[in-house]
């Protein structure tokens, strides 16, 4: 239908386009996966399997990955349970406040997990903390209530910080549920109960199990509440002992291996859940969202209304508010262990983490800049590889389709070690110890935050509007920058702020790149804490709460007047 | 020999009066269809009788059993009621298979496995599912999933079966046949049937008796045939099938157009209990509008602006002063041309008081 010269000329600008795209997740994602395998298996200039397996063997090897699995069961099982449990309360029953208990939900999204770790062992360890020490000093208790450095204790406090998942996807498969598919069956003789049991719960099932899907992918390869929890009562999981042993052995063969073969498990698992979603989502996905909706019956809660409410203004109390306040608090006192008193209590800390001490003033420097940068970049490189594969029909788009999946499903700890294998010098680039290599981390690890945000964004964008621009006279290009851009911003702005708000809390990637100068703040709370500089590493733990709840609150009254 | 009554039935909703003192019975066996533009009220009410909601007042009765009453705190909760009910959106169950989607109600009711096979199958047979039995409803197209729908609704045997716009979802044609299917259901099973649907011709295929409703407020219950010929109102004029309505200004007991654009043939006078009135309208149909030689002494004299060929009819829009009007004819009667001039007479002429009008919105449904 094209002439042939118009025919070459868009074919050019799109081989560019796609050969662009590929690169830079070759380069960002791909390259340094395919290290981590190739360092997993091959061993002296050949591909040796049983080298591999007896270090898995390896009674700490094998003890990592045990771990890594009962936590993120624990965790998974524990958040599905929370999440599809509240999400219920909040949309199918007449409890107060809901709307307002849905907002409280879903703060713990914004918190990190290590800062409520690190609350939760200044609350709950067995001997100083101070709810067990309540128990034993006025209670006249034996022993701690509750030992925090548990299996448990780990995964309670993930469940706090995992459950949103599951609750954010239920919620929305409740709200946008046809409301007729549960009248015919009232009229049909179930009552709610039946109902809930026979059509309600089977027919969110895919929602539940995509986000309990995600908790796991999450849990298996998450650093923070691990480390900070586990390492008194020797409990580590993969990322924990993939750190601890780059960390002592300062980046020795040996350790490089251990933790590719580690990671190379991560990748696999990560893999299979990924498939796992994937399959879900296509074959149980129901089309359950109605047309015309009356609201959908609310169970009347009748004696249980204001009991549940206050379970759930007392699991928000203590899960959310308590925390933060003990963070808030330990920050302000000037020596930890000394009570809450107003004359322990001041803005010191704060004042000198602000102002004076260079390392937290560099962290929060760093952080601020790195997550900007990472964001700006991984935004435009995203809106151009989600072009190509949701808009453009050219040769080789399979590829960057493959590639494009990659980066949903390389945990953080992964990408961390495959940016060491790829940029420390063996391939004439040597990143190591420079902000340089958090960054490339950072836009790999986040790569898949703006694929998404773009990807739904330019799926909004009928090809017609396009083909319309391109009837009217103008180029591919002129099409690009005059259509394209402009209607995909709200995702390009999506995706900015998904990166560079996590990106300030970062503590996963971040622990495993960082130098004496390039500390980020996630890494700096965590090695104050480390090194018993508890108020410190509270009251930095607090400037970065207020830092990312502002973030929130900038983007939602953002997202607000766009009305995205 | 009344079955379903209502009785008085109110449904404000905070200040909003939805449903305003209904009342209305319908027999054993009737078709009884609620026909009204979108948020008349129709919905509403058919959701007081399945018992999705309840009544701010009045009565719902079924035979001798009293539903819902809130001035005697009662109130029986839709899955008690015994009704079969099909939805809009189809509503069948994407988890389950066609035939478990039928037998769902029986299984609710604990029957025992012979009788519910049994049922299940005459229901999926009657519906023409039988060869779809154990697929998913997600497979099935549109008409398909209407007939699950159908099925599991007639699965318990009702004695009263509430369809709320059961076909607007579906195409065009396939709602003409599905309205034969479900008479043809109706005939053999002999349920009576409550019908929601803002479609006339919907309305008039399939019903025994049609109420027309206009916010909140019934118009007319009658049989098709006379709401059509004997309209009780304005607005039940311009919602049954097209309608043309002329403005004319009474002057001294004679229908003058208004503005000094002419007076009207002497054939076409006010009726009596209108005389008092100063604006009126004069309502006509399109189809029983005649062209007359144009020195007729009753024809109205205009100005042919449009002629459309639309297969079947040929339509007209004629000026009459400033006003327009419609004129179809089939397409072997002769007409005049686009841009002509033409004298029309009114076959069945209606007038109606002005005042009354708030429903220009709805004038002319098609």
């Amino acid at each position: 239908m094209s002439s042939p010269a118009n025919k070459k000329g868009s074919f050019g600008v799109a081989q560019v386009i796609l050969f662009l795209s590929i690169a830079i997740l070759v380069i960002v994602v791909a390259f340094p996966v395919l290290l981590i395998l190739f360092n997993a298996f091959w061993v002296e200039d050949h591909f040796d399997l049983a080298n591999t397996i007896s270090i898995l063997k390896q009674p700490m090897t094998y003890e990592a990955l045990t771990n890594s699995l009962i936590i993120a069961s624990m965790s998974t099982i524990g958040s599905t349970i929370v999440g599809t449990f509240f999400a219920w309360l909040v949309t199918r029953t007449d409890i107060p406040y809901h709307n307002f208990m849905k907002s409280m939900f879903l703060v713990p999204f914004m918190l990190p997990s290590f800062i409520g770790a690190i609350a939760w062992k200044m609350l709950l360890s067995p001997n100083a903390g101070l709810i067990n020490r309540f128990f034993m000093d006025h209670l006249g208790f034996d022993g701690p209530i509750f030992n925090i450095y548990s299996y448990y204790g780990i995964s309670a406090v993930e469940v706090m910080y995992l459950f949103p998942f599951v609750f954010i996807q239920v919620c929305g498969a409740l709200e946008r549920m046809d409301p007729t598919l549960e009248e015919s069956a009232r009229i049909s003789g179930a009552g709610l109960l039946t109902i809930t049991r026979k059509i309600t719960i089977p027919l969110v099932m895919p929602s539940i199990l995509s986000g309990a899907l995600l908790i796991m992918l999450y849990s298996m390869a998450h650093f923070g509440t691990v480390a900070v929890l586990g390492i008194e009562r020797g409990i580590y999981n993969i990322p924990v002992l993939i750190y601890e042993r780059i960390h002592q052995s300062g980046g020795s063969f040996e350790s490089i291996r251990m933790g590719a073969i580690l990671a190379t498990v991560l990748v696999i698992s990560a893999a299979i859940i990924i498939w796992a979603q994937r399959k879900i989502l296509s074959t149980g996905h129901y089309q359950i969202i109605g047309g015309k909706s009356f609201r959908p019956t609310q169970l009347k809660l009748r004696g249980l209304r204001i009991p549940l409410m206050l379970f759930c203004f007392a699991y928000i109390g203590f899960t959310i508010v308590l925390p933060t306040v003990i963070i808030f608090l330990v920050g302000g006192l000037s020596t930890y262990g000394l009570p809450f008193t107003p004359e322990n209590l001041s803005l010191a800390n704060y004042k000198f983490i602000l102002f004076d001490f260079d390392v937290t003033r560099d962290a929060i420097f760093n952080s601020v800049t790195l997550g900007f940068t990472a964001a700006v970049i991984t935004m435009f490189a995203g809106v151009m590889i989600s072009y190509v594969i949701v808009k453009m029909k050219v040769r080789g788009k399979g590829i960057l389709e493959f590639l494009g999946m990659l980066p949903f499903s390389v945990p953080g700890s992964v990408i961390a070690l495959g940016v060491i294998l790829a940029w420390s010098g063996q391939f004439g680039i040597n990143l190591y110890n420079t902000v340089w290599i958090i960054l490339v981390a950072y836009i790999a690890r986040y790569m898949a935050f703006s694929l998404k945000a773009n990807s739904a964004a330019l799926e909004q964008i009928h090809d017609s509007l396009i083909e319309a621009a391109r009837a009217c006279g103008a180029t591919m290009w002129q099409s690009l920058k005059d259509i394209v851009l402009p209607l995909a911003k709200p995702g390009m702005l999506a995706a900015f702020f998904l990166i560079f708000l996590p990106s300030l809390r970062e503590l996963t990637v971040s622990i495993m790149l960082y130098a004496p100068t390039t500390r980020t703040i996630g890494v700096a709370i965590y090695t104050l804490n480390e090194d018993g500089e508890t108020v410190i590493s509270c009251a930095l733990a607090g400037i970065a709460l207020i830092i990312i709840v502002l973030g929130q609150f900038i983007i939602n009254h953002f997202n607000k007047k766009a009305g995205v | 020999m009344s079955y379903v009554r209502l009785i008085n039935v109110t449904k404000r909703f905070g200040d909003v009066t939805a449903v305003n003192n209904l009342n209305y019975e319908i027999g054993k066996g009737e078709c009884f269809s609620m026909l009204g533009p979108s948020g008349c009220g129709k919905t509403t009410t058919l959701r007081m009788v399945a018992g999705f909601e309840d009544l701010t007042e009045g009565e719902v009765w079924v035979g001798d059993r009293l539903l819902s009453s809130p001035k005697k705190r009662l109130y029986v909760p839709p899955e008690n009621r015994n009704f079969g009910m099909v939805f809009q959106a189809f509503a069948v169950w994407p988890h389950l298979s066609v035939y478990e989607n039928v037998a769902f109600p029986l299984r609710i009711r604990k029957l025992d496995a012979k009788e519910i096979d049994d049922r299940t199958m005459d229901a999926l047979r009657a519906t023409n599912l039988v060869d779809a039995k154990d697929e998913s409803p997600d497979f099935l197209s549109g008409g398909g999933k209407q007939r699950v729908a159908l099925a599991r609704a007639l699965a318990i045997n009702p004695d009263v079966m509430l369809l709320d716009e059961p076909l607007s979802s579906l195409d065009p044609h396939l709602r003409e046949e599905m309205r034969f299917e479900i008479k043809d259901l109706q005939q053999k099973y002999g349920f009576s049937i409550i019908y929601v649907t803002h479609d006339q011709s919907e309305a008039m295929a399939l019903s025994d008796r049609i109420l027309v409703m206009r916010l909140g407020v019934v118009q007319q219950i009658d049989t098709p045939l006379n709401i059509y010929n004997h309209p009780a109102n304005k607005f039940v004029f311009s919602f049954i099938g097209l309608s043309n309505f002329l403005h004319v200004d009474n002057v001294g007991g004679s229908p003058v157009l208004p503005e000094h654009q002419g007076n009207l043939p002497h054939s076409l006078k006010i009726p009596g209990h209108l005389a008092g009135e100063t604006a009126l309208s004069l309502a006509s149909r399109p189809s029983e509008t005649d062209f007359v030689a144009m020195d007729d002494p009753d024809g109205l004299h205009g100005l042919v602006t449009r002629k459309a060929f639309l297969g079947e009819i040929v339509d007209y829009q004629i000026k009459i002063g400033s006003q327009f009007i419609r004129v179809q004819k089939g397409r072997r009667e002769a007409g005049p041309e686009q841009g002509e001039n033409c004298s029309v007479k009114f076959l069945r002429p209606f007038w109606y008081a002005d005042d009354y009008d708030e429903t220009q919105a709805v004038a002319e449904s098609d």
